[in-house]
């Protein structure tokens, strides 16, 4: 099949499909979310029978009486580990997912993802110094605040780099000073990891991205700005819509392209700093699944945002699954798990535009 | 012609500790020089008394000081921090650096990585390959090595017999102990952990402690990560932190992480923060180590 259909589906979906989302999708999408999450929260290395963490969840509804026989610890495995895990991830796939959208559409380059501006450099050189300089571990509230930081420092230097030109300029060089930033910030980061080889473990642990110590005050932490985030990236859905037709042309319609392109890049990368804040650098998932929904439903913003939130938040926690259960009790890297899976897709992806393009 | 000579006082030499080795016992502990050392990595021959020591494990360095050689070390790796007085330098024991070493002009090499043995070599400075410890006799055996190597082999043997001494005090003290209480070892705050095969995995297992990694060390590196859930799952009876420097954990920070309130350890107070050096070398300190975890015990229920 499918190297043309694939190809045809990418580029001319927009032409044949319908530009809004149909409901069937959003059914869909909610299902195989809910799905997920249930799978992630009754399978684990410690076996908690399904029924018996059924009825436990069920306890925690008002008017519910709990009739659960669990144990202290495997209740505090169910409630303390992985509802606040699955949760997270749910959180941290759907917001990079639906920024990686978000960035291609501002950018109009399906290669975009959310680390495009160098988010996760200046994530990673945070958590690095905050690491090597202080003897805090990965349960420390300084973590995600450096990693938070980093990130939002370096996105907003690039976009301080890419526009020094003028307005004038095109998206491309804001793209080349995302570049530079991120080989920059990547050099001091592996520097200060260099110098300070005794925590090297550390700090490559959350290079590979982690939900292994998550819990609800991660959950917590990350909510409000992903929410907002999200929030300002669906309302300007029709936006990055006319966006696709190209600057002069949204210009001639009334809509001011740079602003536009402006608010959704702070609000996908406020989003994603927080996802970087409180799971590493998890690779990929902001580039495949918005060229997943792609495929599936069609090219237009209406369809691709909201439906990469669901299968980002999907996605994630099926890749988690696979990290905490494939060598149990050990547990892979969940950055090595979606890139295991995303690298080849995204091959196939860079092959079909390639011939198009 | 004094080449000669010295190479057949050499020959003389080694042949009278091979004699006193088939006696089965330790060889001859004179401390005149020139001596050769069966090392396990092969012999080495000192033709005097070095004056010159460069050091580059953490572990050899504790030796050296304790036998009473820390006035003939000019230079310690990056990682020799006890004792507080030894020559720290910038040299690094994991990647050393041949030419930097030379600097100091060292008569013995203590070191714990094989690659630069050859270079030593061609050098013609005179290197002692000492391997992380499997167990507590590699221990002596290194501490009886460097006191002959120092010209210190009295108080190599003497330190040798009182950690032996010590040690099997504590275990003895620990007889009357019931049952088979389990443990965790915590590495580092992802979770890293050892098991019985390690150095430190051993030492445990002759305080009668059972480990809850053994099981999830699948690739047997020894070294296995665990996931929150086995932990919490397997409920161990104590907890010790050998993260409390590297990644700043403590009693309270494992209190506080999700779901671990649960556990009885953490319950009854029974996480014990170590220091991380003292248990992550094979040095004399090791003795150190051993009290803390049969302080420990102590304070478990007696019913565990």
């Amino acid at each position: 099949m499918a190297v043309a259909s694939l190809r045809e589906r990418l580029l001319g979906a927009d032409r044949v499909r319908p530009a809004r989302l149909r409901l069937g999708w959003v059914a869909g999408g909610a299902a195989v979310l809910l799905a997920a999450v249930a799978l992630g929260v009754f399978i684990g290395p410690v076996g908690i029978s399904p029924a018996q963490a059924l009825r436990r969840l069920a306890g925690l509804l008002p008017f519910v009486d709990d009739t659960s026989t669990l144990s202290a610890q495997h209740e505090a495995i169910l409630l303390q580990l992985r509802l606040p895990r699955v949760i997270l991830a749910a959180m941290v796939g759907g917001t990079l997912a639906i920024s990686g959208a978000a960035y291609q559409g501002a950018f109009r380059n399906p290669l975009a993802d959310p680390y495009l501006l160098g988010a996760a450099a200046g994530a990673g050189l945070g958590a690095t110094i905050v690491i090597a300089y202080t003897n805090a571990g990965f349960g420390s509230d300084l973590m995600p605040v450096a990693a938070f930081a980093g990130a939002l420092a370096a996105v907003a230097l690039a976009y301080a780099v890419g526009r020094a030109g003028g307005t004038g300029r095109t998206v491309t060089s804001l793209v080349l000073a995302g570049i530079a930033i991120t080989s920059f910030l990547t050099a001091i980061q592996t520097y200060v990891q260099q110098r300070r080889s005794q925590t090297i473990r550390e700090v490559y642990g959350w290079i590979l991205g982690r939900l292994t110590t998550a819990g609800w005050d991660d959950v917590l932490l990350a909510l409000p700005y992903m929410a907002v985030g999200i929030a300002v990236i669906l309302m300007h859905r029709r936006l990055l819509d006319v966006l696709s037709v190209g600057d002069e042309e949204a210009s001639s319609v009334g809509v001011p392209a740079t602003r536009v392109r402006l608010i959704v890049v702070v609000a996908a990368s406020l989003a994603t700093a927080a996802a970087v804040a409180v799971s590493g650098l998890i690779g990929f998932v902001g580039l495949i699944v918005p060229h997943v929904v792609r495929l599936l439903a069609g090219s237009s913003y209406r369809v691709i945002l909201p439906l990469s939130l669901a299968f980002g938040g999907t996605f994630l926690i099926l890749c988690d699954l696979l990290g905490r259960t494939l060598i149990s009790p050990a547990e892979l890297p969940i950055g090595v798990v979606t890139a295991f899976f995303g690298a080849p897709f995204f091959a196939l992806v860079l092959r079909t535009s390639r011939r198009t393009l | 012609m004094r080449r000669t000579l010295s190479l057949v006082l050499v020959a003389l030499v080694a042949a009278a500790c091979g004699s006193a080795r088939t006696a089965g016992t330790q060889p001859v502990a004179t401390g005149s020089f020139p001596v050769t050392i069966q090392a396990s990595s092969g012999p080495v021959t000192l033709q005097a008394k070095p004056s010159r020591i460069v050091s580059l494990s953490p572990s050899s360095t504790e030796m050296l000081f304790a036998i009473g050689a820390g006035e003939q070390v000019v230079a310690v790796d990056d990682q020799s921090n006890f004792p507080v007085d030894a020559p720290k330098t910038s040299l690094s024991g994991f990647e050393p650096n041949i030419e930097a070493i030379a600097s100091y002009r060292p008569d013995l090499v203590v070191f714990s990585n094989s690659a630069i043995a050859e270079k030593l070599e061609a050098l013609k400075i005179p290197g002692l390959f000492h391997d992380a410890a499997a167990a507590l006799d590699d221990t002596y055996r290194q501490i009886t090595e460097l006191g002959q190597a120092t010209g210190h082999p009295g108080e190599a043997s003497k330190l040798v017999a009182d950690m032996r001494k010590k040690i099997g005090e504590i275990a003895a003290g620990l007889e009357k102990l019931e049952g088979e209480p389990t443990y965790y070892h915590e590495l580092d705050s992802t979770y890293f952990s050892v098991t019985s095969k390690t150095f430190i995995g051993r030492v445990y297992t002759l305080l009668g402690l059972k480990n809850i990694a053994d099981a999830a060390d699948a690739e047997n590196t020894g070294y296995p990560q665990l996931s929150a859930e086995y932990i919490i799952q397997a409920n161990p009876d104590l907890i010790f932190l050998a993260d409390t420097k590297c990644c700043g954990q403590s009693a309270e920070t494992v209190a506080k992480r999700a779901g671990w309130s649960e556990l009885d350890a953490v319950k009854g107070g029974h996480v014990i923060a170590l220091d991380d050096d003292v248990a992550s070398r094979w040095g004399p300190r090791i003795v150190e180590f051993l009290r803390t975890v049969a302080g420990a015990l102590d304070a478990l229920p007696a019913a565990a």
